[in-house]
């Protein structure tokens, strides 16, 4: 048993308001500058929709991930022999068409025009080359169904449901969309690092945040194209790539990153895991119906005494045991198994967990009238609107199982709600419900609790960073303290 | 700690190799955080926490530290949303207005002038009645040409334009707009309360922007008042319509997301899959504008499941203490068949013949006493002189004090079963129901009466074994689920289940049903009767006045919670008595001449076809407005065709001796036609606006429904417009008519801004204003209940100055010129409609018009009020820096409240800075700060004695205990700095409804449910049944269904259509998510998000029949305007209808449109034009009387229709 400790996160998509809030809190403090205008390290997507790099989803066109090839597990992208022949052309890269070519405006032709016999108005221009331009994408461009029979018929995940259940997506008494909210998963077995041909990115040891070294950096870009979840990004300024930092600066310092805090739907939760690195390779060579199984069974039970021995052997301090032992994600992903990894199949180990949402009920139309095709008071997720073939898809390795367990018991325990605050539905029913749906009143309780009474530090739950043992290893603390602040910061090699 | 299976994964501790971490450690560093929030009328509230790095804005972050509510409530953090957090852009934009800008033409006249003239009113009065030139920089709005000015020069042209249009026309003629004053009341104060001063004209916004929900007046007497949204969370079904929560109540949705975890069902009504559709249990695809159809088969439903067959105790109860149910209506005898007529009052019994106010006091039938007995609480005992502390709910009778066992129907011991006539407007006839009758002896005879409740039941169609009714649910007949089915294309079944569980929850839990809705259904022309419809289904299942329950009503941050010390300050109440407060929708449909594009409004407006002679429900809009104006049931500025002060003058110099003879004087004049009121002949340049200032709002943009019209008849420019300006000629009888079109009526235009958005573009002179993060302010909402500051992170940018020192300086400036120009004080005449929460409201029990002598012409009974006010122009500036004396005169109340403040403004003078002049000393309201503290000081929701004592100025009015809701804050007082350490919970107060002490969140009318204090209402109860002889006439005193006006009715098209023939489309303006109304939408992060413009949604298949592909250029038109903007195509839009999300700029992308003349396409409010409710415009007459953005027509927009074409060629 090799145990390390990871920052994991939780997004509970059911209550997800594809607001953007957080895509907004990141880009304000980390990708506002000159080089970095197109990066989204947060983004939220429409699904169903083509997402941003427009088709990120579509693996056979970015190689991104793992594969596994006579057993063994491999980049898709690249293997090392590949890196060489790619380096200077990368076919799978996505180009600034996948992404956007990010503008702004000629504003001050609005206070600057000469007085003439129309009104001016303030052109669109590119912020890269600052020529005029015509915004054909964004990098939300298809937000809340926009262009949708271009872009939501593109949806990689439609692939495979049947004709009926497309159709389903696109007919307005059927249809349906959920918002994707999406940051670096930082996962456990991270294609980009396994990339990387100068070994810039790393796992950081004590929370397992993948970063990527901005002085060591050499600009090849196979993270872009091995991350499949295309959450890398080439600064064009620098030279460098960036990507999501999980707000390291704030976490080191007890507090939520940017995009947590600024979540104004709640849907994030953000806590330790533990988990055996022992079984990391075998666990992303299972097979794709497996694969979410295997990763929850890679995380240990931070109650466990043999966990926490182990654990501690391998330098985890007890404040993060305590903190493994309070967090929010190993509820949702372990102990109630209703936070799923997305994509396990590109086999990364993604430590992001979504909670896949519900949605309304269909209806039907029948002549020029619409009826609600429900008969219970609470929908029939059978009947909702999301074919459960296309959730299996993004967050079940195709394995229907897992949502249909998730949705069975996000159901049950609003009947059982129900049961508690009005009575309207018959408690030893609803209890019933709760058992078929492997659940029972304490857990429906707990899950109802964290999921809408929750405060910042319930959902919150982060582990001391150990700072001054870390400054240790170069210099005193004290010093430190002393002189933290002053002096300058070179600049990498090839500026910023 | 290495793995050896997988060398790729290096899981890096080595410090060394880490160094670099540093540099996005050093991002995350700043020098300060203060405490702000946004000033933008999203109703959000949001505290947010201000980083400020090196001097510089450099990002917000959400505050998290909101007081807990009660246990079992989610907590509010955080707050805030995509918009609110990209503000920091807008500091150091380069759309930011840094310096005062005034357009190049005016200013080159203006130095012209000077050379000429050396006292800067002679140069303005030189330049402004030269036509010539004053058409040059008409001509010039919004064409470019802006230059940088010094403040000492824009200050020195504002204060000239003033002092001429005081001179020349009258103050009346210069008015003052900016919308919403709860996100940010100070900023909105400094404007409104210069206006003031000065005799200007305050606009209001609150019914313009069509968020007034008229519902709400009618049934409750209420502006508005709803639920914060924690108390979604206490609900077990929610109904949401018109309301997309995402988009508008962002900060806010989680608590229903939340909800639903808790056994809570959420049913979502919206033609379109809206965004919160994804969050319901059921999406009804309602079709669009139809909810009203929608709810009035559910209360046919309810009424009879659960009122007739099961008796739900509790619904019956519920119906007879707190609606008006059991109330007698007399009927009155129309050939064969009865109509419901007026509320049967007291004084027609000759028992009560000589009751206080008998007029206005009802009648209940007492079931165990077999009689009529007067209950408690009506408008009569409100404004009783003599019977004082009876206006309350108690049922008891007001006679002899005994108790009232109400009853609510006459079905099984009726005198007479009696055929009444009802309208259904749906398929244009009359029908008739048999509905059981009680005959009164009255001193005129016997008169037959109804309950209300018997006409609800006859109306909404449940037989209860009667004739002339449906047989079942499956007949199309008024009000079945078969007939709402053919306006909502919603299956009968799906309606029924419905109901049912919605009366069923509400059963079981006591009334936790709630209904959000928004400006989804409240901007369409008919809005009241869907909100009615919708009402009723809560009042009926007694939902009102209870946590979980009631109708959240969310469209405008109209709370402005610290109401009573505000409205002294912003209204100069301090110093002054009226205020000229104008309602804006008759302001502008009359004054940037909308009314000359429409005839008789029954050519859209379905009326009953019977109408007695004098009807109100036939003719012009515009001549029910003039009368409204005359009757004084609606104010109007300017006045008169004569400028107020001459006429004060001229009455004077005729042997005026005092203020009643100046108002005798007036009245004589007025009598014998000498004199014409302004709306009589707006047209004529005697009655126009002249001044205008524009602050903290988009009047020309975001706001300009008929933006078009306000370019041609304010501005004096270019527009796209193509309707025709003699459509109306013939259709009006009370206005003069012009052939001679006015063109540019504002001489000038002055707008406070931090960015050039088409307000600015358009104006004369852009003053820079500081943002939300420069200055002191405060802001509140009913989102909440709690209260915020906004603050000053850094200092106003550039030369950019808050409104309050804007305004101030201004008012010194003007004072300047007064000096010489005014040097003595001067008198005004003011007049004032009658007003809500006074005697007034028991002024008119009838329609009679003095000008026809009907009635005798009395000031402030059966015409407006007219009062005369000193004005004293040269010492506006001490005023306005001073809180003046009539604060502690005559004490602060709002709503009807009142209480005393003598002890607290003298506290102020000791513990607060002061201002000394003429020998007098004043709290000072020199700074910004000084007016936040002064308003918390002295208002009952942040001085807990101050509520106290306006709860014990209640028990008076009522006769009920009452302090005792005060009695646990008496001590606590909230400082502004208070508030900048955190956000500050309300506590309770009379002047709102909600009671929320002990961390209850706050839910309207609980305090009237549980404590028995009378809604505002003739009744004192809730209404059903709205008796107003106006409303009988427009066949809106039962609720009704009325047919949503059609495109041909609506003329909008004609010009279009002979242009360039395409598809029609509903146009609908719902809210957008990328911007709050047009704020946000231009910053670069929102446009990013969004598609670089605000794009045209479509059908898949609509687009695809006009060869129309997503992404492609659309020009989009009616004869109102023009907009030209990229097409979104989805499939989440029905077919029919298209959306351009409101409030857009026509500043940013705007190509030109080949339809029009090549010119620059415009705005989402090129396409639309309001239409004034007329029956919205009545007065004098208990909750139907006026008050600033309660009552009053709104103006609605959202039945336009459009035509649309592929962009033929892009021409920028």
């Amino acid at each position: 048993m090799d145990i390390r400790s990871q920052i994991s996160m939780v997004f509970h998509l059911d209550k997800c308001i594809g607001c953007h809030t957080c895509s907004i809190a990141c880009k304000n403090i980390w990708t506002d500058r000159k080089g970095t205008e197109y990066m989204w390290w947060n983004n939220v997507e429409t699904k169903p929709g083509t997402g941003f790099p427009t088709r990120w989803e579509d693996q056979d066109k970015y190689k991104g991930g793992w594969e596994v090839v006579d057993g063994e597990l491999k980049l898709r992208s690249t293997s090392k022999a590949k890196t060489v022949t790619n380096i200077f052309h990368n076919p799978n890269m996505p180009t600034l068409d996948d992404y956007y070519e990010p503008w702004t405006y000629k504003y001050k032709d609005l206070f600057d025009s000469p007085e003439g016999d129309d009104q001016p108005t303030a052109r669109p221009i590119s912020m890269i080359t600052g020529e005029e331009m015509d915004i054909e994408a964004g990098p939300n461009w298809d937000d809340d169904l926009g262009g949708s029979p271009i872009y939501a018929e593109n949806d990689v995940n439609l692939e495979g449901l049947s004709e009926e259940q497309r159709e389903q997506m696109f007919a307005i008494e059927r249809l349906m969309m959920f918002y994707f909210p999406r940051i670096c998963n930082h996962c456990v077995n991270p294609s980009c690092v396994a990339s990387c041909p100068s070994g810039a990115l790393y796992k950081r040891g004590e929370d397992g945040i993948v970063l990527l070294d901005q002085e060591r950096c050499r600009a090849w870009r196979s993270c872009i194209s091995a991350c499949p979840y295309k959450k890398t990004y080439y600064n064009w300024n620098t030279g460098k790539s960036e990507k999501c930092i999980l707000c390291f600066p704030r976490v080191e310092t007890g507090q939520a990153p940017a995009c947590f805090h600024s979540c104004v739907g709640r849907i994030r939760y953000l806590g330790v895991l533990l988990y055996d690195a022992d079984k990391i390779e075998e666990t992303a060579k299972r097979p794709d119906d497996e694969l979410v199984d295997a990763q929850r069974e890679m995380i240990l039970d931070p109650f466990d005494e043999n966990v926490i021995r182990e654990a501690k052997k391998n330098g985890i301090a007890d404040s993060t045991i305590k903190a493994a032992q309070d967090s929010p994600v190993y509820k949702f992903v372990k102990e109630w198994g209703i936070a799923l990894p997305p994509h396990v199949e590109y086999r990364t180990l993604p430590m992001l967990f979504y909670v896949p949402p519900m949605l309304p009920v269909m209806s039907a139309q029948e002549g020029e009238s619409v009826r609600s095709i429900n008969e219970e008071f609470f929908p029939d997720f059978d009947k909702a609107r999301a074919p459960i073939k296309y959730l299996a898809k993004m967050f079940g390795g195709g394995n229907e199982s897992h949502l249909r367990y998730v949705l069975k018991k996000q159901s049950a325990i609003r009947t059982f709600r129900r049961a508690e605050t009005v009575g309207d539905i018959d408690k030893i029913d609803a209890e019933k419900l709760l058992i078929e749906a492997d659940c029972n009143p304490s857990e429906a309780n707990d899950i109802y609790e964290l999921t809408s009474l929750c405060t910042f530090e319930d959902r919150f739950v982060i582990p001391a960073a150990h700072r001054e043992e870390a400054i240790e290893m170069m210099k005193d603390p004290l010093e430190h303290k002393q002189e933290a602040g002053f002096g300058f910061k070179e600049a990498p090699a090839r500026g910023w | 700690m290495s793995n050896s299976k997988l060398s790729w994964i290096r899981d890096e501790v080595a410090p060394e190799n880490r160094s670099w971490e540093e540099f996005y450690r050093n991002r995350w560093q700043y020098d300060k955080v203060v405490r702000s929030t946004h000033g933008v009328n999203c109703t959000g509230s949001c505290t947010w926490q201000i980083h400020v790095k090196d001097g510089i804005v450099t990002w917000e972050m959400q505050g998290l530290d909101y007081p807990k509510l009660e246990h079992g409530i989610p907590p509010y953090e955080p707050r805030g949303c995509q918009r609110g957090i990209s503000f920091s852009w807008y500091l150091y934009s380069p759309l930011r207005v840094k310096y005062p800008t005034i357009r190049g033409a005016l200013l080159d006249l203006w130095l012209e002038a000077k050379k000429e003239y050396n006292d800067p009113v002679e140069a303005w009065t030189s330049m402004v009645n030269d036509p010539e030139k004053r058409k040059r920089w008409q001509r010039a709005r919004g064409k470019g040409g802006f230059r940088r000015a010094s403040w000492e020069t824009v200050k020195e042209i504002i204060a000239a334009s003033m002092a001429h249009t005081i001179k020349q026309h009258g103050p009346d003629r210069i008015a003052g707009f900016s919308p919403i004053p709860a996100m940010s009341m100070v900023s909105y104060a400094a404007g409104a309360r210069l206006m003031q001063l000065i005799g200007g004209v305050s606009l209001s916004f609150y019914d313009w922007y069509c968020d007034l929900p008229s519902a709400s007046p009618e049934t409750w007497g209420e502006q508005t008042d709803v639920q914060e949204s924690a108390d979604w969370y206490n609900a077990k079904m929610l109904a949401v319509m018109g309301a997309n929560l995402n988009m508008t109540r962002t900060p806010d949705v989680h608590f229903a997301a939340e909800a639903r975890y808790n056994g809570t069902k959420m049913v979502v009504f919206s033609p379109d899959f809206s965004q919160v559709s994804k969050f319901s249990d059921e999406w009804i695809p309602i079709n669009a504008g139809q909810d009203g159809a929608y709810w009035m088969a559910v209360n046919h439903v309810i009424l009879k499941e659960f009122h007739h067959e099961k008796q739900e105790k509790s619904f019956l109860d519920y119906s007879k203490q707190y609606t008006d149910s059991p109330f007698l209506v007399e009927l009155n005898k129309d050939g064969d068949v009865y109509k419901a007529g007026q509320l049967l009052r007291a004084n027609r019994l000759t028992q009560y013949k000589d009751m206080e106010n008998g007029d206005w006091q009802f009648l209940m039938w007492d079931e165990e006493e077999n009689r009529t007995k007067v209950p408690k609480g009506s408008v009569g005992n409100r404004w009783a002189k003599k019977n004082k502390g009876h206006w309350n709910l108690k049922l008891e009778d007001n006679a002899d004090g005994s108790k009232i066992a109400p009853k609510l129907t006459f079905l099984k011991d009726s005198d007479q079963i009696y055929s009444v006539e009802l309208d259904d407007f749906s398929q244009g006839e009359t029908i008739t129901r048999n509905v059981p009758v009680k005959m009164i002896e009255t001193a005129d005879g016997q008169v037959p009466v109804a309950t209300v409740y018997d006409l609800l039941m006859a109306q909404y169609g449940v037989g209860r074994g009667l004739e002339g009714y449906p047989e079942n649910y499956e007949e199309d007949a008024t009000y079945t689920p078969a007939w709402a089915e053919k306006y909502t294309g919603i299956a009968p079944e799906t309606l029924i289940r419905f109901a049912r569980e919605w009366a069923s929850t509400a059963e079981k839990t006591g009334g936790k049903c709630t209904v959000i809705i928004g400006a989804g259904i409240n901007h369409w022309y008919h809005a009241n009767l869907m909100y009615r419809a919708a009402i009723h289904a809560l009042m009926f299942t007694g939902c009102i006045g209870k946590n979980g329950g009631g109708l959240g009503h969310y469209v405008g941050q109209e709370k402005l919670a610290p109401g009573e010390s505000w409205a002294s300050i912003a209204l100069a109440k301090d110093w002054f008595g009226p205020s000229r407060l104008q309602n804006t929708p008759s302001w502008h449909y009359v004054h940037s001449d909308q009314w000359r594009y429409e005839k008789s409004f029954t050519d859209y407006h379905t009326v009953p076809e019977k109408q007695p002679e004098k009807t109100l429900a036939k003719g012009h809009t515009m001549d029910v407005n003039v009368k409204a104006v005359r009757n004084g049931w609606l104010p109007f500025y300017p006045q008169f065709e004569t400028n107020p002060i001459d006429l004060a003058k001229e009455a004077r110099e005729n042997g005026a001796k005092d203020e009643q003879g100046i108002v005798d004087y007036v009245v004589e004049k007025l009598k014998k036609r000498d004199m014409k009121f302004s709306i009589e002949d707006p047209d004529s340049s005697d009655n126009w606006p002249r001044v205008w200032f524009v602050w903290r709002g988009n009047a020309i943009g975001g706001s300009a429904k008929g933006h078009e019209f306000f370019l041609d008849h304010y501005l004096g420019t270019h527009t796209n417009q193509v309707s025709d300006p003699q459509f109306a000629k013939g259709s009006t009888e009370e206005v003069v008519w012009h052939d001679k079109v006015p063109q540019g009526k504002m001489d000038l235009v002055v707008d406070l801004n931090f960015r050039m958005d088409t307000s600015a573009l358009y104006s004369d002179i852009v003053l820079p204003a500081a943002t939300w993060y420069e200055k002191a302010d405060l802001n509140s909402t009913d989102m909440h209940s709690f209260i915020h500051p906004l603050a000053e992170a850094v200092p106003p940018a550039w030369e950019s100055k808050s409104d309050w020192d804007i305004f101030k300086d201004i008012a010194e400036a003007f004072s300047k010129v007064s000096e010489k120009h005014f040097p003595e004080q001067m008198e005004d005449v003011v007049t004032l409609a009658l007003a809500h929460d006074t005697p007034a409201e028991i002024a008119q029990t009838e329609i009679k018009d003095w000008i026809d002598g009907e009635v005798e012409a009395i000031p402030g009974k059966t015409m407006p009020g007219i009062k005369v006010v000193k004005r004293d122009f040269k010492n506006v500036y001490k005023r306005y820096i001073s809180y003046g004396p009539n604060v502690p005169k005559n004490g602060l109340g709002a709503h009807g409240t009142h209480y005393d403040v003598k002890d607290e403004y003298e506290r102020l003078k000791i513990e607060c800075p002061t201002e000394t002049w003429d020998g007098e000393t004043y709290p000072s309201l020199k700074e910004a700060k000084d007016v936040c503290n002064t308003v918390l000081e002295l208002a009952s929701v942040t001085n807990g004695e101050l509520a106290y004592r306006s709860y014990k100025n209640m028990e008076e009015k009522t006769g009920l205990v009452l302090a005792d809701l005060a009695e646990k804050n008496r001590g606590v007082r909230m400082t502004y700095d208070d508030l900048c350490a955190q956000p500050r919970r309300l506590h309770n107060t009379p002047m709102w409804s909600g009671l929320l002490e002990n961390g209850r969140p706050y839910s309207p009318f609980t305090y009237n449910v549980e404590r028995l204090v009378p809604w505002r209402t003739l009744t004192g109860r809730q209404h059903f049944y709205l008796d107003h002889p106006g409303y009988i006439q427009y066949g809106e005193h039962l609720p009704t269904y009325k047919p949503k006006p059609t495109p041909t009715q609506y003329a909008e098209l004609t010009t279009s259509e002979s242009e360039h023939k395409a598809k029609v489309f509903n146009y609908l303006t719902p809210h957008g998510k990328w911007h709050i109304h047009s704020t946000y939408g231009d910053n670069h992060r929102m446009s990013t998000l969004s598609r670089g413009v605000e794009p045209f949604w479509i059908n898949d298949k609509d687009a695809e029949e006009l060869d129309i592909v997503d992404n492609d250029w659309v020009e989009v038109y009616n004869d109102n305007g023009v907009v030209v903007t990229r097409a979104n195509v989805s499939v989440r839009i029905p077919r029919g209808i298209v959306i351009i999300y409101h409030a857009t700029e026509r500043t940013l992308s705007v190509p030109k449109s080949p339809l029009r003349g090549n010119k620059r396409a415009g705005m989402n409010n090129s396409l639309t034009r309001a239409r004034l409710k007329p029956n919205l415009m009545v007065g004098g007459y208990g909750q139907f009387t006026y008050h600033f953005n309660y009552w009053g027509p709104t103006g609605a927009n959202r039945d336009t229709f459009i035509m649309v074409r592929k962009l033929p060629i892009l021409n920028w």
